[in-house]
């Protein structure tokens, strides 16, 4: 079956009162730009859905896998239109595309017809026994479930006529662009690219910064962080990643403070710098992919430890997650791949064999100060010489 | 400053080369089985490479397979001997210092029903030869040696090996295979296959200013070769596939070039390798693992961990490999250097350094001076 034509459906959008033609307008404009390259189309809001019209060639599968990716839509179908709104007309094209979509299979199925056109004179119990009528007719292994059908098909009588039976699963979720602005911190690994995507999929568009430790780390973990921005911007739309030279604080971190502290005061500093990109740049809050007690510098005296330089919300989609549901997103959002790749970043060059995992905020307080006579210097270094990738 | 000593990874193309390459895409692109005009045009590059390449081997045109390089030429040798030579034995000898291409490749013999022996290498990474004596046996088909070792640069003692082969050919009635990975010596050393007994050696262009993507297996013409490509039936049967005239014209020209200039090259390399292993292995805890082969220094450096001194190199614009470039996205550490005995707290401290003739004594000066600022620094951030 060719398509020229999908009805996409967005659920909470429909829920935001007065807000509701904001958040209908960004999601055709994220749309749009998820669409762009792949043919001509026309999107337009219709009825509280939008339809989205071809008009070149393009191809089914690669538009499909695009829209599946646009945060906002719960469902996308691949419907067929018929120009006349009759009987005929509509009863031929209904059977034609039952025939060419599940013909020669045994199922059930049920008409579901609406009609919103009052001009057509059939009302849509009429329409759903007729219809039904003849797809029975035409199509000797199909039979009727009105309960559990394996296949609704569904005629909506408009100004023209939509017909279909197939709803692709969405992303879910709110448009990008709805919902402000987050930092995410984004490391090689697997568990930040999967926080960055499920802020996002809640309307937030995203920024990102990247802690770079040269010589320690290669231009090739530089590479893979920016390929993971790329796999996630494929949903979050564009991404300014800001890439941070932080050798000179580690270093200065490692010979002055207490080795098994390190982790944690790195991260502050972390933190300290995120927070800082992030309100020169408009963001409202920090994302990271800490997850309770998987590592070392995320258990939760860690975590407040962290924590206890934020000003700005942090927040932690992965925070009550074990490994294996992150990875089994990461799978499915495509990002696990890249980060597997086996470069190191910073943090794992200089970790103590036993590191602190319940440390206590007055105690990593004092190790900091003995950073005092070179800690601003090398911060004010550090936010001098970002280096800054438009994804 | 840039420095590229990496050349054992591979080289910048020459002028010429590159001139002759975009002959065959612009003017003659013929395909070399096409029986008018452009196809004869085209076959001429062809021809005209087999002779270069035979020319210095002292060979046969004939006797020469183009591949798509050298791992592409060891996959043939291996796989193809083995293969044709089946009924007279299955015992395969090979070393513990040779590149992927040819380890991997005996793995996946043994893997086919092939028993396949190791043999040892001394600390300067030569072949230990009362082993291969003791090895040598009535199964016996194949000998694979390296010529130069891609990660030292020991040069094995090839006609030793041939004539120890030789030898027991005679005595025994047999018709053991000598094959020779040559990828790092061709275009650096003379070697004249036929004269001391290989019967089959690996070249690759792109080591040697030609084009990646380009190189040839030598098989004498007494030995059986079975093909590993099937199809158009190119190259006498042996290899199909439309012959890659852009990469063959680029890899005669090199291959001509680098034999015109073979001493004074040797003589520049040299130079620049002296200079660069006495500057180095004056620092403190540096020491030299190299072999005799003027394009490579092996150079350890202790309390400093490989990767992170190569990244601070790099910083200064100089390029090096850590182990060796084909292996680096393994982080496992090098076969080769464990198999000559380095001290295991080095087998992560180990960079290769590689020259060709571009490069200058200055280049060398230059980086003696870079290690010796480094490598301070780098000792005192290392993993407690």
């Amino acid at each position: 079956m060719e398509y020229k034509a999908f009805l996409i459906k967005y659920a909470e959008i429909g829920t935001k009162g007065k807000n509701r033609y904001v958040f209908e307008e960004v999601l055709c404009k994220r749309i749009s730009e998820h669409v762009a390259g792949l043919g001509e189309f026309s999107i337009r809001r219709e009825y509280g859905r939008i339809f989205l019209e071809a008009e070149s060639a393009y191809d089914y599968e690669d538009l499909t896998t695009e829209l599946k990716k646009v945060f906002g839509i719960v469902g996308i179908c691949p419907i067929v239109v018929e120009e006349h709104v009759e009987f005929e007309a509509i009863k031929s094209r209904a059977v034609s595309y039952m025939q060419e979509c599940y013909g020669g299979q045994a199922l059930t199925f049920k008409v579901n017809a609406r009609r919103t056109n009052k001009a057509f004179p059939m009302h849509s119990m009429e329409l759903n026994s007729e219809i039904g009528h003849f797809v029975l007719e035409a199509l000797p292994g199909m039979s009727v479930d009105v309960h559990t059908p394996d296949v609704m098909l569904h005629i909506e009588v408009r100004d023209r006529v939509y017909i279909y039976s197939e709803t692709i699963k969405g992303a879910g979720g709110l448009p990008v662009g709805t919902n402000g602005k987050a930092m995410l911190l984004l490391s090689g690994g697997i568990d930040s690219p999967v926080a960055g995507y499920m802020i996002s999929k809640r309307g937030v568009e995203l920024e990102a910064v990247y802690f770079n430790a040269p010589p320690y780390t290669s231009e090739r973990a530089k590479q893979k962080v920016i390929d993971l921005a790329k796999i996630v911007a494929g949903y979050a739309g564009h991404i300014r990643l800001h890439i941070v030279n932080f050798t000179d604080i580690q270093l200065a971190i490692y010979e002055k403070c207490p080795h098994a502290e390190l982790t944690i005061i790195m991260r502050r500093y972390m933190m300290k710098i995120a927070q800082h990109l992030a309100g020169e740049n408009q963001c409202q809050a920090l994302i990271t992919g800490e997850s309770i007690g998987q590592v070392a510098s995320q258990t939760m005296h860690s975590l407040a430890c962290t924590n206890e330089v934020c000003t700005m919300p942090v927040f932690r989609p992965c925070i009550g997650m074990d490994k294996q549901e992150i990875v089994d997103i990461s799978e499915q959002i495509g990002t696990y791949e890249t980060s597997i790749q086996p470069y190191e970043d910073c943090c794992t060059i200089f970790v103590a064999k036993h590191p602190v995992t319940k440390p206590v905020l007055d105690v990593i307080k004092r190790s900091e100060a003995k950073l005092d006579d070179v800690i601003d210097e090398l911060m004010e270094k550090a936010l001098g010489s970002v280096e800054v990738v438009d994804i | 400053m840039e420095v590229y000593f990496d050349n054992a990874a591979t080289t910048k193309v020459l002028p010429e080369v590159k001139d002759i390459m975009i002959k065959t895409m612009e003017e003659e692109y013929g395909n070399p089985s096409s029986m008018h005009r452009k196809g004869v045009e085209a076959e001429h590059y062809l021809k005209r490479t087999r002779e270069i390449i035979s020319r210095q081997l002292k060979c046969e045109p004939k006797e020469l397979i183009f591949t798509s390089g050298g791992t592409e030429a060891n996959n043939l040798a291996l796989i193809g001997i083995a293969m044709a030579n089946r009924r007279a034995g299955n015992h395969i000898i090979t070393t513990k210092i040779e590149h992927a291409s040819v380890i991997n490749t005996v793995l996946y013999l043994e893997e086919q029903g092939f028993r396949v022996t190791f043999l040892h290498v001394d600390a300067n990474g030569k072949v230990d030869m009362n082993h291969l004596r003791e090895v040598l046996d009535e199964e016996t088909i194949l000998v694979s040696v390296m010529a130069v070792n891609n990660e030292i640069g020991a040069v094995e003692p090839l006609e030793e090996i041939a004539s120890e082969i030789v030898k027991y050919n005679k005595e025994h009635g047999k018709n053991i295979v000598f094959h020779v990975d040559a990828i790092q010596a061709f275009g650096k050393r003379l070697i004249y296959p036929k004269r001391i007994g290989i019967g089959a050696l690996s070249m690759s262009g792109h080591k040697i200013h030609g084009p990646k993507g380009s190189g040839a297996l030598f098989v004498d013409s007494a030995v059986k070769l079975q093909p590993i490509l099937y199809g158009g039936g190119q190259e006498k049967g042996r290899r199909s596939g439309t012959e890659n005239t852009t990469a063959i014209a680029g890899f005669g020209k090199a291959v001509e070039v680098m034999y015109e200039r073979l001493n004074e090259n040797v003589t520049k390399m040299e130079a620049v390798k002296q200079k660069l292993i006495m500057g180095a292995t004056a620092i403190e805890g540096v020491t030299d693992n190299s072999g005799e082969s003027p394009h490579i220094a092996s150079l350890s450096f202790r309390g400093v961990k490989s990767e992170v001194l190569l990244h601070a190199l790099e910083e200064k614009g100089i390029c090096v490999s850590a182990g060796s470039a084909c292996a680096s996205n393994h982080p496992a550490v090098s076969g080769v250097l464990k198999a000559i005995g380095l001290d295991k707290d080095l087998l992560d401290s180990t960079l290769r350094f590689s020259f060709c003739e571009q490069n200058t004594v200055e280049e060398a000066e230059y980086t003696v001076k870079a290690l010796e600022e480094l490598l301070p620094n780098l000792r005192r951030f290392t993993r407690k």
